[in-house]
């Protein structure tokens, strides 16, 4: 087995097991879903209109609160230091815990969202392109949020502040998500340039990310 | 003396001793010539006198910018030369950039006021430089709150590098959507698109204002160097203190 996989498994491994972090993100979501037709009330048509927009406010939200476990953990038992020092290159290696990450907890995030998009009223037939954008969209919010998550390890102070770190990083992805999600309700025509945008920043983020984080682990851990 | 002994944060000091008065003194001249030259510019033909929100609106736009640049550049100083005062000086330019964007995005949201209608919309240019607010926002919360100085600037420094895909897009965001912001009238091709009875005052304000910039700029840098002596000093007591005792 490669160093990366093994990596891969060992953190999804963790996350499973230990603090349920995995479900907490998709419990999260399923919170703040249900919260917002408290706040805007119960009209189905309303809800149905901004329904693409709270999923993937809730999704950012849910993920957002998560991030701080890809290295913190780490960090505070040393292990941390420890993959700094080995001989695979610390982007692949960081690469390997935001792969983790993804499958873990932002997967189940996907998974739920049809349920979601039930109470949400959103049209079936267009819950599926929605949980497309999901798809798409989630891997850009893992990536850009490890450049946000190595910061604030780096400087031991998480919480809000890697929030306010990694939001705005992520409104082009915010953007383009709803915007796709809209698309697939109202004009099938406009879908396929925004996924394609989405992906392009899933790639975009796929690249830049490790590369930032592992400069931020490198200079910030010195 | 080369340029590069500047790097020597006490020579640096002696520099800035020297040079900060005159620099001081010609951005208050520059600034009389701007606003005399403003507050007798025409009147716009469709905007009256509110016109003249711009010789602050503009100005500040651009020197928001200059600051994500100027941070930019002092992170590839900090990462990637070593530069000794590469941190500082993106330390000392971030809350003034943020100063001016913040007075770009105040300054034009009164102009919207009486010319749009609105005070504010959600278009291209407005959403990119309310973004690049929130980014400054983030890398002072990096500075501010980080223990050592020096990690907190690499990790600045980081973000700040991360953040300056920024300044492109907020520079052609009016040319690639359709927005309600007024599209590039200054710097763009087949030349400048304002009235020169306008532009030589915006220019004027402009040159001004980036005098200012530089001015609190090396202040700021200069204060950020004692603050890191009197740290060391402080520490420094605090061990000889510990130290003492039997």
């Amino acid at each position: 087995m490669t160093a990366f996989a093994a990596l891969m498994l060992r953190d999804m491994r963790l996350a499973v097991r230990v603090g349920g972090g995995a479900l907490m993100g998709a419990l999260f979501f399923l919170v703040v879903v249900v919260m917002v037709p408290f706040a805007v009330g119960p009209d189905l048509k309303l809800l149905a209109h901004i329904g693409p927009a709270i999923l993937w406010l809730g999704a950012l939200l849910a993920s957002l609160l998560t991030l701080d476990r890809i290295f913190a953990l780490d960090h505070d038992d040393g292990s941390l230091d420890v993959l700094m020092t080995a001989s695979l290159p610390l982007e692949v290696t960081v690469t390997a815990k935001a792969v983790a990450h993804w499958l873990t907890t932002e997967l189940p995030l996907v998974v739920i969202a049809p349920l979601l998009g039930l109470m949400l009223n959103i049209e079936p037939r267009a819950m599926a392109s929605l949980v497309l954008t999901l798809l798409a969209g989630t891997p850009a919010l893992t990536f850009i949020g490890l450049i946000g998550a190595a910061l604030s390890v780096a400087l031991r102070r998480g919480g809000l502040l890697l929030a306010v770190l990694v939001l705005p990083l992520t409104i082009p992805v915010l953007i383009f998500g709803v915007a796709a999600a809209e698309a697939a309700m109202a004009e099938p025509g406009r879908f396929a340039a925004a996924i394609t945008v989405l992906c392009a920043l899933s790639l975009i983020s796929f690249v830049i990310g490790p590369f930032a984080a592992a400069a931020a682990l490198r200079y910030g851990l010195e | 003396m080369a340029v590069i002994d500047l790097a020597n944060p006490t020579r640096f000091l002696r520099f800035v001793e020297r040079v900060l008065p005159w620099l001081a003194l010609l951005t208050l001249l520059v600034f009389a010539i701007g606003l005399y030259r403003a507050v007798n510019a025409p009147d716009d033909y469709q905007q009256g006198a509110t016109v003249k929100i711009m010789f602050l609106h503009v100005p500040a736009a651009w020197l928001g910018m200059l600051g994500w640049a100027l941070m930019s550049i002092a992170a590839l100083g900090t990462l990637v030369w070593r530069h000794p005062l590469a941190d500082v000086a993106g330390k000392a330019a971030a809350p003034i950039g943020a100063a001016f964007t913040l007075i770009c995005l105040i300054t034009g949201s009164l102009w919207g006021r009486p010319t749009w209608g609105t005070y504010w919309v959600w278009d291209a240019r407005l959403t990119s430089v309310l973004v690049l607010f929130l980014l400054y926002l983030g890398v002072l919360a990096l500075y501010w709150t980080a223990e050592d100085p020096g990690r907190g600037a690499r990790a600045a420094a980081v973000l700040t590098l991360v953040g300056a895909i920024n300044l492109p897009i907020i520079k052609f965001s009016v040319d690639w959507w359709n927005t309600l912001h007024q599209p590039a009238s200054i710097l763009r091709m087949g030349g400048s698109a304002i009235d020169s009875s306008i532009l030589w005052p915006l220019l004027i304000m402009a040159l001004a204002f980036t005098l200012l910039f530089f001015t609190l700029h090396l202040a700021a840098m200069r204060n950020e160097i004692l603050r890191r002596r009197v740290r060391a000093l402080r520490l420094m007591q605090a061990q000889q203190f510990a130290e003492a005792r039997p």
